[in-house]
């Protein structure tokens, strides 16, 4: 497919779209789905049938357009004398469904309508989540009607390699899997990086060359975006692959993806195949002289295979293991070759930057963190689901806004970014803006993208213990500090909820998190201590609350050995 | 091949510039304590009791694998890194059941000398004692798990110097194990050749040879790296 | 001048110290000379007397009767020595450990599993002081001032560590000689 014929399948697209009076959106993502959301698609067929209305109802099985908790979700475009009309339902039942049709020209279903000028929908910059909730993620030409593919097109015919990634350095890109190493930055160390510098091993079938990895190994408790962008817009991370090995000079690319997200890795084969078949994925894409070909890769489900060294050794074959860097990726990375590794949301953003330009997507945010990021909104707090924000927004506009407060009339007390390897922020840093450098000032990262809302009956000392019970769990043994460190911390953390901890144990218990946090080889063990650290500096008393004050200090003092003594 | 200069503890030193920090430093005679290092073997930085404080870099590196260069001002006994060091071989004392009285490895054991090094007295965290058993199903070989601190010297001897990969890693994070092959016992081992590679390279008493009681048994890890440069040079022709 | 009163312990471990303690030989005579031994299990005294100088604890606290017994000591001490790798680390005392979280799987590996004639856990109560769940070392249940590990530790090791002490100094424990565990 080249530029003209992908111009003809948009314009097909949009005709056929207009033969229909009302699009009906039914949600397929994960949670939707588990929710049986697919019946009520063919439910909704049915009726449409049934009323015969076939002709002017289109019922479309769409990505995830966000507020899972009042899923399953239907949102329904109705074009009526050329208004458009949106209306949201919640908590659809498959016994809902002729209902819902036969309510299409009057007035929208009142028992199911949820509002659209909420909050929760207004406050949301859509760029990565645009097509999620909007095409049906296993068909290419709903995605080719929205526009894609046309950055790929626009890359490889008017576009040198180096235009593209000055193009995404002056966008100000970071990575968004959460370290947020400037993107531009990264693609130019690959391209520059010499495929000779470092002895590679490339195993026989596989060309010595430059690699392109999507990292779709998505692990933070309790986090979905990646999940959500792979599921509901496929495509769009396929096309920010391919761009990138143009810029790169890769012709290889592989999507590390965890086994545990079988939605996605469905999609995204159908997607794969569905680009090859179109001739913008393959040998000679658009009849150019660029070759790309994507790979998928399945994470057998270790955090730690999130890490870069780590998901590399794990695609090589070998146990996910992460190795000292440097040298980084970029320079030696899958199979000693130079590698680009991009997170999936990353990725995401590659193709808007090309289309709208990169002072567009330098004017969404602040100074150093520009565009937007997706947080997948959880805890205890009214709106949970995905939610994507313009960078500056700030905490407390996403925690009472967007995410509609705290219910059951409890009181805000802290928000745990970055998941595992975050902080949780209290009350009086609310109104911090959401971004890379400030979120690092706080004790928390801004992470992949995990969001935490936690309420005033929440035990902070727990809320850490339970990270930690994460991190030793995830911890791949392979470093002293955070195989054994980790471990260490935990049971400090659990000698303080079994009223066991001393003064003592508190300052040993800080003097191990500067340890791990220090000496751990990759990032799960340098960020595992930062849930415990963000406790301490804000909620220290709660700590202080439960140290066991008898016997000189000492745990095992007269009255407390006692408890601990058989008496047979 | 060209030579770079640095400064190690204030010390000039020169190097050659594919040489590591933890190489320059031994070189210029300025000791730097490894555990999972071993010459011979494959560097891969997971004890992280080589780190060393590189000016100009915020973040500690670990000498094993971590290249020299031109300028780079280097420490590496610094009150900071003592502390570490301390806290790591604690962490190993506490993480599974070193009884230096029962063991076959006692005065000569690499974890025992780098307590005395880092000037541990006793280990400030609660003990895990975890039960964890040996495998003495192999005829001249036994490992026990008790002593095992997972620097995986024995997998790379295996592999790298052997060729023979019986040894490798099960499980992760504090439940990782040595297993040979595929967690089967030693003695039924298919592919372990008994050369005793891995006896060498032990730094405890984790490997060691039937028969050794209390005290008797002693490594010899220079052994490897004996091997290696004997083969790489070709000094034996068969 | 006064005599330093010192006193010597006997918890959970072999008397290997104690041995180490006695290979002193002649030069048990010079601290003789210095100290007052107020309590030992090498000298007939059965109670733990107030204001004691220095203190030795050998072997780890694995029963009732040590956890009070250092209890006591502490209080009593000015200075607490752990001497020996068994006050130190738990060392072969707190091998038991191992065998499962409770003194119940202790006893049962014991008297129930291992012996071939009738096996049965003695149960007549007031003979001996019941186990502790765990056995720690001496720093886990009461602060210690010193660490002199080795097992035992040998006797140059113990008279550096009492000749600095009876002079008044914190014993330097550093290297080899001085800090060798086993």
């Amino acid at each position: 497919m080249n530029g003209e014929e992908l111009l003809h399948v948009m314009a097909q697209e949009q005709e056929r779209a207009r033969r229909f009076r009302h699009h009906l959106h039914v949600c397929t993502g994960t949670a939707c789905q588990a929710l049986n959301s697919e019946s009520i698609a063919q439910a909704l067929e049915v009726a449409a049938k049934a009323q015969g209305k076939q002709g002017e109802v289109s019922v479309k099985c769409v990505g995830c357009p966000g507020l899972c908790s009042l899923g399953p979700l239907v949102e329904v475009h109705s074009f009526v004398n050329g208004d458009h009309e949106r209306s949201l339902y919640q908590f659809v039942r498959p016994e809902d469904a002729s209902e819902i049709i036969s309510h299409l020209d009057g007035e929208p279903v009142e028992r199911l309508v949820t509002p659209l000028d909420q909050p929760f929908f207004t406050r949301q910059l859509k760029i990565v989540l645009e097509n999620c909730g909007e095409i049906d993620p296993e068909r290419i030409e709903d995605y080719i009607a929205r526009g894609g593919y046309q950055a790929l097109m626009k890359v490889l015919t008017e576009m040198t390699p180096s235009e593209v990634i000055d193009e995404i350095t002056r966008s100000g890109l970071r990575g968004r899997g959460g370290a947020g190493f400037p993107t531009g930055l990264k693609w130019a160390t690959v391209a520059k990086a010499d495929p000779r510098r470092y002895p590679t091993y490339v195993p026989p079938g596989i060309q010595s060359q430059k690699f392109v990895i999507c990292n779709g190994d998505e692990g933070d408790p309790g986090a979905f975006m990646d999940r959500s962008v792979m599921e509901g817009d496929p495509h769009r991370v396929l096309e920010g692959m391919i761009i990138a090995g143009y810029a790169v000079g890769a012709n290889q690319g592989y999507i590390y993806v965890r086994a545990e997200y079988p939605l996605a890795v469905k999609r995204l084969r159908t997607a794969i195949r569905q680009a090859q078949r179109a001739g913008l994925l393959g040998n000679n894409i658009a009849g150019t002289a660029f070759s790309f070909n994507i790979d998928i890769r399945l994470g057998a489900g270790a955090f730690v295979c999130g890490e870069e060294t780590a998901l590399i050794a794990s695609i090589e074959g070998g146990r996910g293991l992460p190795r000292p860097r440097p040298p980084y990726p970029a320079e030696y990375g899958l199979w000693g070759c130079p590698t680009l590794i991009n997170n999936v949301e990353t990725l995401a953003n590659i193709a808007p930057i090309i289309n709208k330009g990169a002072s567009w997507f330098a004017s969404i945010g602040t100074a150093k963190s520009k565009g937007t990021k997706v947080f997948a909104l959880t805890g205890q707090v009214k709106n949970t689901g995905l939610i994507e924000v313009p960078m500056g927004i700030t905490l407390r506009e996403i925690v009472f806004d967007i995410g509609g407060g705290i219910p059951n009339g409890h009181k805000f007390k802290a928000v745990q970014t970055g998941g595992p390897s975050g902080g949780c922020i209290p009350e009086q840093y609310l109104d911090t803006p959401v971004d890379y450098e400030s979120l690092t000032a706080l004790g928390s990262i801004m992470g992949s993208g995990g969001l935490i809302v936690m309420d005033d009956s929440t035990d902070m000392v727990e809320v850490a213990r339970f990270f930690m019970d994460f991190c030793m769990e995830e911890s791949c043994g392979k470093c002293i500090p955070c195989r054994a460190g980790t471990a260490q911390i935990h049971h400090i953390l659990t000698k303080f909820q079994t009223g066991r901890a001393t003064e003592r144990d508190l300052k040993l218990l800080e003097e191990l998190c500067d340890v791990v946090k220090h000496a751990s080889l990759c990032g799960l063990g340098q960020s595992a201590p930062n849930p415990v650290l963000s406790t301490l500096r804000y909620f220290r008393h709660e700590y202080e609350a439960k140290l066991r004050r008898d016997g000189a200090g000492y745990g095992y003092a007269n009255g407390a050995a006692k408890e601990r003594v058989t008496h047979s | 091949m060209s030579v770079v200069t640095l400064t190690i503890n204030g010390q000039d030193v020169s190097a050659r510039d594919d040489a590591t920090v933890l190489q320059a430093a031994r070189e210029a005679g300025i000791h730097i304590p490894v555990l999972c290092y071993l010459e011979g073997l494959s560097a891969v930085g997971a004890c992280r009791l080589c780190l060393v404080e590189v000016a100009g870099v915020n973040r500690l590196l670990p000498a094993c694998t971590t290249r020299v260069q031109e300028g780079m001002e280097v420490h590496t006994d610094t009150p900071r890194l003592q502390t570490y060091r301390r806290h790591i071989i604690e962490l190993l004392f506490a993480e599974r059941n070193h009884v230096c009285a029962v063991c076959v490895a006692n005065g000569n054991c690499e974890l025992q000398s780098l307590a005395i090094e880092v000037g541990m007295d006793h280990v400030r965290y609660d003990y895990v004692f975890p039960s964890l058993g040996m495998d003495l199903t192999h005829e001249r070989f036994g490992l026990d798990h008790n002593r095992c601190i997972l620097c995986t010297r024995c997998v790379r001897a295996c592999d790298e110097i052997e060729g023979a990969h019986t040894l490798d890693v099960l499980g992760r994070g504090a439940k990782a194990r040595i297993v040979t092959d595929l967690n089967m016992p030693w003695g039924e081992s298919p592919t372990c050749t008994s050369c005793g590679k891995c006896a060498m390279a032990c730094p405890t008493g984790a490997i060691f040879k039937q028969g050794s009681t209390v005290a008797e048994m002693v490594h010899h890890p220079e052994k490897l790296a004996f091997l290696k440069t004997a083969r790489e040079r070709r000094e034996w022709r068969v | 001048m006064e005599k330093i009163k010192l006193a010597t312990v006997w918890l959970g471990g072999c008397s290997g110290c104690h041995m180490s303690f006695l290979d002193l030989d002649e030069w048990l005579f010079d601290l003789a000379a210095a100290v007052e031994v107020v309590y030992s299990p090498i000298a007939d005294l059965k109670h733990f007397p107030e204001r004691v100088d220095v203190t030795l604890i050998e072997g780890a606290v694995a029963n009732e009767e040590h956890l009070e017994l250092v209890h006591t000591i502490r209080a009593r001490s000015r200075l607490v020595v752990s001497f020996g790798d068994c006050a130190v680390t738990g060392n072969v005392t707190a091998m038991r450990n191992v065998i499962g979280n409770s003194a119940e799987a202790v006893l049962d590996r014991a008297y129930r599993e291992l012996p071939t004639h009738n096996p049965r856990i003695p149960d007549e109560a007031g003979i001996v002081p019941p186990l502790l769940e765990r056995v720690l070392p001496v720093h886990a249940v009461i602060p210690v001032d010193v660490f002199l590990p080795g097992c035992p530790p040998p006797a140059p090791r113990i008279r550096a560590v009492l000749q600095a002490l009876i002079e008044g100094k914190t014993p330097e424990m550093i290297g080899r000689e001085m800090l060798k565990f086993g």
